[in-house]
């Protein structure tokens, strides 16, 4: 059975397209894909992503568990800092990646994809180190992404400014809109600036409402997981499922700034150092021939086999299609030729440079 | 709720066409436009390309999928409207208007609704 978001209704009157997306009953689009796409590069979008899920780490251990878990370095982080990790197995395949909120000295916050929660909830359990408390409390929380050039203009209209998040990356707690409690980052999944505001389920429906109001004067728009998609694809983001799973490192995925060799321990570090320099990579791919690429197609040189798409759209800004895809490293060059197998049709494509779109600051 | 013209015939697959002049005119409906969302890319066969009735012709990709067309007729490409090469959005804006293929030498159709009949497909769809 399918869950829904505490703005599933709000959702429902707003005319969103619903569909079955991670467990959840989430709109994939409103006015339309391209549409919603747009408005986010180049105005604001609002996206529900409620089904993402949180998990906090509290306690004298929970630094030293968030170190041997994950891949990044969590010592001497700043307060009120986010920063990316991975998650991984003891073989070095990858269980989530995830974001790491720091409030205090033992308060944590963890932001873990929708699909994985249970899983990335076990693996946590399993292996935390002493005097660490975790929780899962992803059913009591929802989460709006407010994002694109207008957001922090929209912002403006709905708090302090120094409420708001400065830098990139950074986060805030306690943070009053509209008499609701809420916590702010200055983080997202568009490759756009942006913030993802979290508050307390009953909130939620009056968060939408008022950011939604707030926003019309900027050209604010509704906007579902179809956008979602585009918009990380175009800012290489990767994606778990896709770009990366179990049987993927890291280190194979190109999320090395994620990943710390040089700290002492933590879990699939070991296998990743026998492993040795990774044989695949992860690319960016544009389409040369007419069509759309899409996920899990097979990327040929000549006769050789050389990898596969993990995702692949059309993208509505560069009006064309583009895949990330992961293949043999030394057909990796920026303007390599590589043919794609869609559906029967060899079309040709282009190695080229990540990210396809990066906004300009 | 989706516009289905009265003097247009339509499959179960969300096809419609139309008989102009010994030719059979092809198109996508409002249904399916709906559905598959901004149009990107068709893939149109041939002139001369042989299609048959139930199987896959062309191919039409949206942002966010890829959908088959399927012929509602057995006959002979005798046309492609490359114009909705160049603007597949058409299809969406226009989906009666915006055809793709028409076929010559009919030799035989698809089972071939009548909008009400069409219309009720569409409900149980929906």
């Amino acid at each position: 059975m399918e869950l829904k978001t505490p703005l599933y209704d709000a959702h429902v009157k707003l005319g969103g397209r619903i569909v079955p997306f991670a467990g959840y009953l989430l709109p994939v689009q409103y006015e339309g894909v391209i549409a919603e796409h747009m408005a986010v590069r180049e105005k604001a979008g609002l996206f529900d992503v409620s089904h993402m899920g949180e998990i906090t780490f509290k306690g004298k251990g929970a630094l030293a568990s968030l170190n041997h878990l994950l891949t990044n370095d969590f010592t001497n982080m700043p307060l009120g800092k986010v920063r990316y990790a991975v998650m991984c197995y003891e073989d070095g395949g990858t269980v989530d990646d995830l974001l790491v909120y720091k409030f205090g000295e033992e308060d944590y916050y963890i932001v873990v994809n929708a699909s994985n929660r249970h899983k990335d909830f076990e693996h946590m359990k399993k292996n935390i180190l002493p005097d660490t408390e975790i929780e899962d409390i992803s059913d009591s929380v929802a989460q709006v992404a407010l994002q694109g050039p207008k957001a922090r203009d929209i912002m403006l209209k709905l708090m302090k400014e120094e409420d708001i998040p400065e830098k990139y990356y950074t986060a805030k707690r306690d943070v009053d809109i509209a008499g609701m409690n809420c916590l702010i980052s200055y983080t997202g999944y568009t490759g756009e600036a942006g913030y993802e505001i979290y508050t307390a389920n009953e909130n939620a429906e009056k968060l939408w409402n008022t950011i939604l109001e707030a926003g019309e004067e900027f050209g604010l728009i509704p906007c579902g997981l179809g956008a979602r998609d585009t918009l990380r694809l175009e800012a290489s983001m990767p994606l778990y499922g896709h770009e990366m799973d179990e049987t993927i490192t890291p280190l194979e995925t190109g999320l090395d700034f994620g990943v710390k060799m040089n700290k002492e321990e933590f879990i699939g570090k070991k296998a990743m150092e026998e492993k040795g320099e990774p044989k695949i990579c992860r690319v960016g791919l544009r389409i040369i021939d007419k069509g759309v690429l899409r996920e899990h197609q097979d990327v040929y040189v000549g006769d050789e086999k050389i990898g596969h798409t993990s995702s692949g759209t059309f993208s509505p800004l560069l009006k064309t299609s583009i895949a990330m895809a992961l293949i043999d490293k030394k057909y990796a060059d920026i303007g390599t030729v590589v043919e794609v197998d869609v559906r029967g049709r060899r079309l040709k494509a282009e190695v080229v440079e990540m990210p396809f779109y990066s906004r300009k600051r | 709720m989706f516009k289905n013209p009265e003097e247009l015939k339509y499959t179960k697959t969300h096809e419609w066409v139309k008989e102009e002049d010994g030719l059979y005119v092809v198109g996508l409906t409002d249904f399916a436009q709906d559905a598959l969302g901004d149009i990107v890319f068709v893939n149109l066969p041939s002139v001369g390309d042989p299609v048959t009735a139930g199987e896959a012709f062309s191919d039409v990709e949206s942002v966010k999928a890829v959908s088959d067309v399927f012929s509602p007729v057995t006959g002979v490409v005798a046309e492609v409207n490359e114009a909705i090469v160049d603007d597949p959005a058409s299809v969406n804006s226009d989906c009666y208007g915006s055809w793709l293929i028409k076929v010559a030498d009919v030799t035989g159709t698809e089972e071939l609704l009548d909008a009400k009949a069409y219309e009720e497909v569409c409900a149980n769809e929906a």
